[in-house]
């Protein structure tokens, strides 16, 4: 249904608080309570998607600071997501949910086991497990159950094979199969992987070595871009995934130290270099400018080639689209304007607003699609509100809760700067200065005035 | 050089080839007969092994150039010159489809002539080879040997039942494609990226094996021509060791024209069923088998040690070829390699660069490096690719600091008054000051863009100078000096424009 109240009576506070709490309502309604996992999308059969139970776990407790949920509500679920994984079948054979601590990237909604054939994903555990640290930070209670939370939690990092997971090579796969082995995918260039690089390096038990941060980071490139001098990732969600539970504004690694810049300014500027790209519009797609941009990683209209205006495009299905180098069919991925809200506010919320005024058809009761193509309106089989995802898409909600809940309150950057993992992974990783500089703060127990 | 893999194509096709055959190799050549030592013999009449042998002749060297095929090397036969000519013709089909986006009608009948296109790269491959022809060669005073040559002995060679005493020689044998070890393969037949010139007929549906650059031009041209093209890489990206931002570009350029683009995929075995070629292509573990017409092999190259006797003569050599110093000496030392044979970068201007290295060094005790050379390459896809110098990562690997400027090429005028706005200049400098590392272009023109970075990388020249350098308006190249501009840009401090701002009022006074 599409969003009819128009968003200028609300003020800033009002309307954020709205895209958040819909996209919060994602995982109340996608969530299996028997065994903890979050579906993939809203659409019908969709398989549970580990990095969305990541997401999940961190968003239940802004769910309980926002009276959202009940505090009890939330350690059930989380109790159901963490006794899962903890009893969930490993090994290299088939029927299993996971290998050497990291898992498949789909499991079925109702037993947990492999689906689609799909890898066991590294980036995607990571993801997984900085939301499994959320809530075992955030649950610190001295009930039986909250303590259960934090000792699952602990075992569940801390059984992680981080070194199986680099292969022969210093750098971490990003995939696993049991039939070929490690995925044939390297890392080059800056992404997402920071979290999963900070993760592996801290663990206790079985830690990547120590050059593996190094190796990767040696593949960055700095570059000079529309005047913008930044970290290049192509995606936005590559400057937005990592930042959801680190903090990074004045914390340095050896590169930043370099570049007299951080991780957070990165993200900033990223983002503005995402809008002067849409005002520079080279291919001509509708509706970009100004306040229409966001390139990522999301939904797109299906595979297939059109001549749009006399200019040939070829068009993609699910895909990760950058900026300024491509690929770009014209599709906007819409919650990245609440994903960036913490580097960028004021272009965020203008665009945001725009959104809302200009394309209300696309937002379901302020719940934002994958994506979106204007250019498509009224094009080959698509109607007159052009391309538009349908349904969500639990990435999506759960970085647009988190990101719009950091920008309020800085709860998640506030949690995770305590946790001695993070920290440790930090360090490892050379980072130093700003808040790493400061003794962790003690752990956050509860009621906290978030407003 | 040419070696026969298939028999769906047969050299020579028409008269252009017999011409060419006549002049590259005429058929009742009579071999000079030897009169005492020479300065240099030079063996393989590539575009080494002719740059050596004209500069040492004009020197007053005396020497001897030993060929066994066509002279001209792979590069005007088989590689560069028939492969650029045929994506000429392959951007004319994809300009007329896309007339209207320059303000023009596709016209109605729209249909590739391959055998047209085909007998055009011949036609041009002749004429080319023209200049380098026998009788050209020995009148400019090179005594020109027709025969297989094989070192007799340290300091000798011997061709076709002659005995070539020399004092230096030179090998510059080339190299020839590689075949993939696939299961089938030989069996079921197939083209390399030099048979595949023998086609008279475009394939309905074409597999391309290896995402280099041989395959994807040769996908993008096949596909252009009207070939349902389906391109196998094995690596996660096309032009493994480029930029991941210009593969990038290619692979959506690619995807666009409708080339069927499998990366991580692995072409595991071949079979010849019902006149159709069936091969199985594997991704993550999991194996579809596909159906094509022809299948071309695009998987790099590979040097030609065999049968010159380079063990009698003490010269080193293994799968990647012959071993050289920096100053192109084997481990004899009378004797030097250039080119394809020695080389990794195998391009037919590295050939020539190393050839007069070799000159200089062995016959006036030179002492140049192939370390100082600095070579730019270009993939001749649409937009072409073009490097020169350093890559970041190797910069960075080096603890080098790097950083670059870039300069899209939808923000360059003529680019956008061409419709060929796809692409970027990146130019790497060494940060904190405008020393060029070294650069990227991905554009129409690369090739003839990259050039005047090599040129300012090669004088000295830094990337703030490039930017006083006057480009004609409207140019593409401007996007060269753009990137001088936008390090300029950077120079500008605030101190700096505080200073300028004081002055400035002070002169209103």
């Amino acid at each position: 249904m599409p969003k009819t109240e128009p968003d200028d009576a609300l003020s800033d506070e009002e309307l954020l608080d709205r895209y958040q709490r819909a996209a919060f309502g994602y995982f109340l309604e996608t969530v299996n309570p028997d065994n903890g996992l979050v579906a993939d999308t809203s659409r019908p059969n969709s398989p549970a998607s580990i990095a969305v139970v990541g997401f999940a776990l961190s968003c239940y407790p802004i769910g309980v600071e926002r009276g959202w949920m009940t505090r009890e509500a939330a350690v059930e679920l989380t109790l159901a997501a963490l006794r899962f994984f903890s009893a969930s079948p490993q090994g290299g054979g088939d029927d299993v949910t996971g290998h050497k601590g990291f898992y498949y990237h789909f499991l079925d909604m109702r037993t947990g086991l492999r689906v689609w054939r799909c890898e066991v994903s590294m980036v995607d555990t990571a993801l997984l497990m900085a939301g499994v640290l959320v809530a075992g930070a955030y649950f610190s209670g001295a009930g039986e159950k909250e303590a259960e939370i934090r000792d699952l939690a602990e075992a569940l990092y801390r059984r992680i094979d981080w070194r199986w997971a680099q292969g022969s090579s210093p750098t971490l796969r990003q995939g696993w199969k049991p039939k070929s082995g490690f995925l044939h995918y390297g890392w080059e260039g800056y992404n997402e992987a920071t979290i999963l690089y900070v993760l592996s390096m801290a663990s206790p038990d079985s830690p990547t070595s120590d050059d593996s941060y190094e190796a990767w980071t040696a593949t960055y490139q700095w570059e000079n871009i529309y005047g913008h001098d930044v970290l290049y990732g192509g995606p936005l969600f590559m400057h937005q995934f990592s930042h959801a539970w680190i903090d990074f504004a004045g914390i340095r690694d050896a590169f930043m130290r370099e570049k007299n810049s951080d991780y957070f300014e990165n993200s900033r500027r990223s983002t503005y270099l995402h809008r002067d790209y849409a005002r520079h519009n080279p291919y001509g797609f509708d509706g970009y400018g100004e306040n229409l941009w966001g390139l990522s990683a999301g939904d797109g209209p299906g595979g297939f080639r059109a001549s749009v205006e006399r200019r040939r495009h070829r068009f993609s299905g699910y895909a990760a689209r950058g900026a300024p180098f491509g690929p770009d069919d014209g599709t906007i991925a819409p919650w990245s304007y609440p994903a960036s809200l913490p580097f960028a506010p004021d272009i965020c919320l203008a665009a945001l607003r725009h959104l809302g005024d200009r394309y209300p058809q696309v937002i379901d009761n302020y719940r934002l699609p994958s994506g979106f193509n204007p250019t498509l309106a009224n094009r080959r089989k698509f109607g007159r509100d052009g391309w538009v995802s349908e349904g969500q898409y639990g990435l999506d909600q759960g970085i647009v809760v988190m990101m719009i809940e950091n920008h309020r309150s800085g709860l998640i950057w506030e949690l995770m700067r305590s946790n001695q993992h993070i920290r440790r992974g930090l360090g490892r990783a050379g980072f130093t200065g700003g808040w790493l500089t400061q003794p962790a703060g003690p752990v956050v127990s509860g009621d906290r005035d978030v407003a | 050089m040419s070696r026969e893999r298939t028999k769906a194509a047969a050299f020579p096709v028409d008269r252009n080839d017999v011409d060419l055959m006549r002049a590259a190799h005429p058929p009742h050549w009579m071999n000079p007969t030897p009169d005492g030592r020479y300065n240099l013999v030079v063996i393989g009449a590539g575009p080494a092994g002719l740059t050596a042998a004209r500069d040492a002749a004009s020197l007053g060297a005396k020497v001897a150039l030993v060929e066994r095929g066509l002279i001209g090397g792979a590069c005007v036969n088989v590689g560069g010159v028939p492969s650029k000519s045929i994506i000429r013709t392959a951007r004319l089909y994809a300009d007329m489809r896309d007339a209207e986006n320059f303000g023009g009608d596709v016209p109605e009948r729209l249909h590739a002539d391959f055998e047209r296109a085909m007998m055009r790269m011949r036609q041009i491959r002749q004429r080319l080879s023209r200049a380098d022809s026998a009788v050209a060669i020995a009148s400019e005073g090179i005594d020109l040997y027709f025969g297989e040559a094989r070192f007799g002995g340290a300091d000798t060679v011997e061709v076709a039942g002659r005995t070539l005493h020399f004092r230096k020689a030179l090998v510059a044998t080339g190299a020839h494609p590689s075949a993939p070890a696939i299961p089938g393969l030989a069996e079921a037949g197939y083209l390399d990226n030099e048979s595949m010139f023998d086609l008279t007929q475009c394939p309905e549906r074409l597999l391309v094996i290896g995402g280099g650059p041989l395959g994807c031009e040769t996908a993008q041209a096949f596909c252009l021509l009207g070939a349902k093209v389906i391109l196998a890489q094995n690596e996660p990206m096309f032009l493994p060791g480029e930029e991941r931002d210009a593969a990038q570009i290619l692979s959506d350029a690619l995807a666009r024209e409708g080339v069927e683009v499998r990366l991580n995929t692995e072409v595991v075995a071949v079979r010849r069923e019902g006149g159709k070629k069936l091969a199985d292509l594997t991704r993550e573990g999991d194996t579809t088998t596909i159906s094509v017409d022809e299948i071309i092999t695009g998987v790099g190259r590979s040097p030609n040690v065999g049968g010159l006797g380079l063990e009698e003569a003490g010269v080193a050599y293994d799968a990647d070829g012959i071993k050289v110093d920096d100053h192109l000496r084997t481990t004899n030392t009378h004797i030097y390699a250039a080119g394809d044979v020695c080389l990794e970068y195998k391009f037919t201007h590295t050939a020539e660069a190393t050839a007069r290295i070799v000159v200089r060094n062995a016959l006036f005790r030179g002492h140049e490096r192939l370390s100082e050379l600095v070579v730019p390459w270009c993939t001749y896809t649409d937009p072409e690719i073009a490097h020169v110098g350093l890559y970041p990562i190797e910069a960075r690997r080096d603890g080098i600091p790097v950083k670059t400027y870039t300069v899209l090429m939808h923000d360059v005028a003529r680019a956008v008054m061409d419709g060929e706005e796809e692409g970027f200049v990146k130019i790497h400098v060494r940060e904190g000051s405008d020393r060029i590392l070294g650069a990227t272009v991905v554009a129409s023109h690369a090739g003839e863009m990259i050039n005047a970075v090599t040129l300012a990388i090669r004088s000295g020249m830094g990337l703030h100078a490039l930017a006083d350098v006057i480009h004609p308006f409207p140019t593409q190249a401007q996007g060269i000096k753009m990137a001088g501009d936008a390090y300029r840009r950077t120079r500008l401090t605030s101190l700096r424009r505080r200073l300028a701002a004081r002055w400035l009022a002070w002169s209103r006074r």
